[in-house]
């Protein structure tokens, strides 16, 4: 678990997971669900992956699919959630 | 119907803890209506257990649950005479292998069970339902859906009455599907009804062009969502179905049609001995992050 990384390392190792998913490049804007074509069903693997590596739980109002839309919106909630923590 | 489940706590009883089974109850929860789920391993159960409390995540992340609706109450059994012993269902809906013997033989117990005018539902993709009335006590009572996979998702649902199913059984069941915010959509009683007819023998093409070497199943896939505006390629698609069962309802569909295109090719029957079953089993035409029964 990478609970004190910084947003950059998140950023960066949300992109790695994502290109290792996917076997596609990822940027920390694309729309993964729009553009980038992902089946919003990944959706609930980004959950998983976020709590399981960043320490955080995502439940409520944050359980929202704009959260999980791009990197740089997983990398804002994980930064919030670890804040409000 | 979802009323008198929540206000007055007569279940949903869903038979067959699968990939359906789990979907379709997850999809009950969403609406406040309580499911006893039933299934003789109670491995499956607590496996079901797991997927439904991620499968209700799920929902809530994708906006497919009722706001302010606070899930059903799930029960789990392993006896389905004790399932159908307590408060009478709502409705009893069998999802169990896609295996005609199988379903007929629990559809003939539920229907010895439980009360005249309780829809009796079967879940099939494929099997032709007077072909199951054959075995219950009340054929009118009997009538078939084709969810799709996940269940709780997708909210269109092909409906199958029998050649003796009553009309007021009919009603109920459409009526129960708007409650839980499905589009039912009624068809005549045929192998593989409408979609599965479509969609299967397509599917078995796409994995016979990988067979063949003609393309990847990731170029297939992406042709048919690029070219034709499917949305996930067919390929993917048999994942989330599960390929065991989209082998047994290609079994059906060429059994009962005659049509060569739905004889399952090699490359899918070798998947099932692989136990490359898709998403449910981690792997299929693509790899999953874990398995999601």
């Amino acid at each position: 678990m990478t609970v004190s990384a910084t947003p950059d390392t998140i950023e960066q190792e949300l992109i790695d997971f994502l290109e290792t998913r996917t076997k596609a490049d990822w940027t920390a804007t694309r729309d993964l669900f729009g553009e980038g074509g992902l089946s919003s069903l990944f959706a609930m693997e980004l959950v998983v992956h976020l709590e399981q590596s960043y320490g955080v739980t995502i439940s409520g109002a944050n359980l929202k699919l704009a959260n999980f839309r791009t990197v740089k919106a997983m990398v804002d909630l994980v930064v919030r959630l670890r804040d409000e923590a | 119907m979802t009323a008198a489940a929540r206000e007055e706590g007569h279940p949903l009883v869903v038979v067959g803890a699968g990939v359906m089974g789990t979907g379709i109850t997850t999809l009950a929860l969403t609406h406040g209506v309580p499911v006893t789920l039933v299934d003789v391993d109670r491995a499956v159960l607590d496996r079901a257990e797991v997927a439904i409390t991620r499968n209700l995540r799920t929902a809530t992340l994708l906006g497919a649950a009722p706001p302010d609706t606070p899930p059903g109450r799930l029960t789990t059994v392993t006896s389905l005479a004790d399932a159908l012993s307590g408060p009478s269902p709502v409705a009893v809906i069998e999802a169990v292998v896609e295996d005609p013997a199988t379903k007929a033989a629990v559809l003939a117990q539920v229907s010895a069970a439980v009360s005249m005018g309780t829809p009796i539902i079967s879940n099939t993709s494929s099997i032709p339902i007077d072909e199951l009335a054959a075995g219950v006590t009340r054929p009118a009572d009997l009538l078939g859906t084709h969810f799709m996979n996940p269940a709780y998702l997708i909210t269109t649902v092909e409906v199958i009455p029998g050649p003796r199913t009553a009309a007021d059984v009919v009603t109920s069941a459409k009526k129960f599907l708007g409650e839980l915010r499905r589009t039912p959509i009624v068809v005549r009683d045929s192998p593989g009804f409408v979609t599965s007819r479509l969609l299967h023998p397509m599917i078995n093409d796409a994995a016979r062009l990988v067979q063949e070497g003609v393309a990847s199943a990731e170029d297939v896939d992406a042709l048919m969502r690029g070219c034709l505006g499917h949305p996930t390629g067919p390929l993917r698609t048999a994942d989330l179905i599960g390929i065991d069962n989209l082998v047994d309802a290609l079994d059906v569909l060429h059994r009962r049609i005659g049509d060569d295109r739905s004889r399952p090719c090699e490359l899918l029957l070798e998947k099932v001995r692989d136990g490359h079953h898709g998403r449910k089993s981690g792997r299929g035409f693509y790899d999953y992050e874990e398995a999601q029964p």
